[in-house]
């Protein structure tokens, strides 16, 4: 028998049974369908975040005191003093990798503007922040070097609390608002970036002259942090290392000689890419969950299968027995069972990658979630359920062939 | 018989046993049976339930193998075929009409007599179909091609059976029972169109256990316990077209 007059019969004992092939097909579907949209999901929140964390700034390092132990006991990172101004100066100066280095010192307040007011945080920084941060002045200036030097009460406000301090929509550029007590001059208003992946609105700040937070509102002489941008992406880890000698030199911290264990570093240095790969981890590990329910209900869909070709098969005993009274060989038998279950699962499959990709979409769209659809995961999923189905069809069609013709034409 | 006449044989058996194994014991379906039925015989076999009809039934229609002995088909040697190829020889060399019709559910008389030749690849998707509504015209049931198996009498069913046992072009038919699931008349129809074919010259093997049959067949042989007990020629052949003609003509339908 040819392979065509074997797709023929196999299509037609589909088409007669139009309910139950559906209904065996709909495990496949189902399977095939959540596998792409479910993998989709975990695609598109780690695309997202990688995004996300790569508009947090440029090749940003970040260096923050810490990693201090006194007698056994480590030490709150924003407790240590240990990086001053000379760290940022002989980094700014020194270093060979970075291309933008800025200061951070950060407190949090009330901002007051006439009977509004909103609570948010002041950035001590300096201009190279924008750089750094990827962000954009929209209206007004940045503060000056000069507005540094004399630690000027100017602020440039993000979205969130202009908004907040000026609901009538009013421009906020050239007034006076209030941080705490201190009157601070609006110079400008940074673009919105909206909120990051963990849920942080990165709007909700105001950039003001490092030296102000220091001198005038917490009269500190430490830096709380040093925020770098490395030339490009893959100069980063030279520059960690250059900070890390620079800082220990700084901090007159022993290398390890024979005798001596080298000191410990008094500070900690993260940079974007550690984050990165970090956010990356944790997604991995959803899109693996996500994808292993998912498949989980691929094989379920293909047990179904072999269900119902089993049911097929004792259903259709005396078929087998007349085909095979009128010449079927075993191996005809075979194939046509087979080739029903091959249909089934690879039509249920083309049926789920257009339900899964349609359903990725549709989660796009309502619930605003991020996805993204990689090739791999439809070749993937349809690739799984071919096999699926040919796998557990093998043996409900290896049963029919099988068959006594003698037995199965007198079935009843 | 004496075998006087220069026909070719069709079927021939020699010495053919059959034991089957149930738990410990040794059943003896068939125990010895020779014959030669020769091409254009129409031959009815019958005999009581146990008597091995149906043994010697799956034996002519090679779905069976004998214990011991030798079964010739047309020319072959049965014994020894493996599996796949008696399934190729039932293809091209044997026709089959089962008491319950045995039609695929929910299809087309047509497609249903192309069955056949779907397993054969040397015949062309065209030619089946020609070659299956030639069948179905023979039986009767040229207005009738593209009805379903649902849609049709028990008769008609059967006519497609049959039709579908001829596509082949077979070397014999057997038929199993034929007419045991017809009423009278109906089953004189379907008798009417087996002398109709044996007329044409083709050999038809009739298993049966209704003696009154005999009467409209060339040939009777009758099994007991696995054994022939009678094998003659029928020397007044009836015709079941003068039978169906007395019968009453029914009033009701």
């Amino acid at each position: 028998m040819n392979t065509t007059n074997l797709f023929k019969i196999a299509f037609k004992a589909i088409a007669s049974n139009k309910l139950r092939s559906f209904l065996t097909a709909l495990g496949i579907i189902i399977g095939v369908a959540s596998v792409i949209a479910m993998l989709a999901i975990g695609q598109g929140s780690k695309r997202s975040i990688r995004k996300q964390i790569s508009e947090m700034g440029s090749n940003m390092i970040m260096i923050h005191p810490g990693a201090d132990m006194r007698g056994g006991v480590r030490q709150n990172a924003d407790d240590m003093q240990t990086l001053k101004l000379a760290d940022y100066e002989s980094i700014r100066d020194d270093s060979h990798y970075l291309s933008a280095v800025s200061p951070t010192v950060d407190c949090r307040g009330q901002f007051i503007n006439g009977n509004n007011n909103t609570p948010s945080t002041v950035y001590g920084v300096n201009e190279d922040y924008l750089t750094i941060r990827q962000l954009k002045v929209e209206d007004g200036d940045f503060f000056t070097e000069q507005d540094i030097k004399t630690a000027a009460k100017v602020c440039v406000l993000g979205k969130t609390v202009v908004d907040n301090l000026f609901p009538d929509g009013s421009a906020p550029v050239g007034k006076v608002i209030r941080f705490n007590t201190i009157p601070f001059r609006v110079v400008g208003v940074l673009k919105s970036k909206g909120y990051n992946s963990m849920g942080m609105d990165q709007d909700d700040l105001a950039l003001v002259p490092y030296t102000t937070v220091m001198k005038r509102i917490l009269a500190i002489t430490y830096l709380q942090g040093i925020n770098c941008s490395a030339i490009t992406e893959g100069a980063t880890d030279q520059a960690i290392d250059e900070i890390t000698s620079i800082l220990r030199k700084n901090h007159k911290l022993k290398d390890a000689t024979e005798t001596t264990e080298a000191d410990q570093d008094d500070f900690t240095i993260r940079s974007q890419e550690e984050i990165a790969s970090m956010m990356n981890s944790t997604m991995d590990l959803l899109t693996i969950l996500l994808g292993s329910v998912a498949g989980i209900s691929l094989v379920v869909g293909g047990i179904g299968i072999m269900n119902i070709m089993y049911v097929s098969v004792s259903e259709r005993t005396k078929e087998i027995g007349l085909r095979m009274s009128v010449g079927a060989r075993g191996i005809d038998i075979l194939s046509q069972f087979l080739i029903e279950a091959a249909i089934l699962s690879i039509v249920g499959g083309l049926i789920g990658v257009c339900l899964g990709i349609g359903s990725a979409y549709v989660i796009k769209a309502v619930a605003n979630m991020p996805v993204f659809i990689q090739w791999w995961s439809i070749v993937m999923s349809f690739g799984v359920c071919t096999f699926i189905g040919i796998f557990f069809g093998w043996y409900p069609a290896k049963k029919a062939a099988n068959m006594d013709p003698i037995e199965a034409i007198r079935y009843e | 018989m004496e075998g006087n006449e220069p026909k070719k044989v069709v079927i021939e058996l020699q010495n053919v046993k059959r034991n089957f194994i149930v738990g410990d014991e040794v059943v003896h379906a068939l125990r010895g049976i020779s014959f030669k039925i020769y091409e254009g015989e129409f031959v009815t076999i019958m005999g009581t339930s146990g008597s091995g009809k149906s043994t010697l039934l799956n034996q002519l229609g090679c779905l069976d193998t004998p214990t011991s002995g030798e079964y010739i088909l047309d020319g072959v040697h049965v014994r020894t075929m493996r599996r796949s190829e008696r399934a190729v020889l039932r293809n091209r060399k044997i026709g089959f009409v089962f008491q319950s019709y045995n039609l695929l559910p929910k299809t087309t008389a047509v497609e249903n007599v192309e069955l056949p030749l779907m397993y054969n690849s040397s015949v062309s998707a065209k030619e089946r179909k020609e070659r299956a509504i030639a069948a179905l015209e023979m039986v009767g049931l040229g207005d009738r091609l593209y009805h379903k198996s649902n849609q049709m009498s028990g008769g008609q069913m059967q006519r497609v059976a049959i039709a579908r046992a001829l596509v082949n072009n077979p070397a014999v038919l057997l038929a199993d029972e034929a007419t045991g699931n017809l009423d009278t008349r109906t089953s004189f129809e379907i008798l009417v169109l087996f002398q109709k074919l044996h007329e044409m010259g083709r050999t038809i093997i009739f298993v049966t256990h209704n003696p009154d049959i005999a009467h409209y067949c060339s040939r009777n042989i009758t099994l007991r316990d696995g054994q022939i007990r009678e094998d003659v020629e029928n020397p007044h052949v009836l015709s079941a077209a003068d039978a169906l003609a007395q019968l009453p003509i029914p009033q009701d339908d």
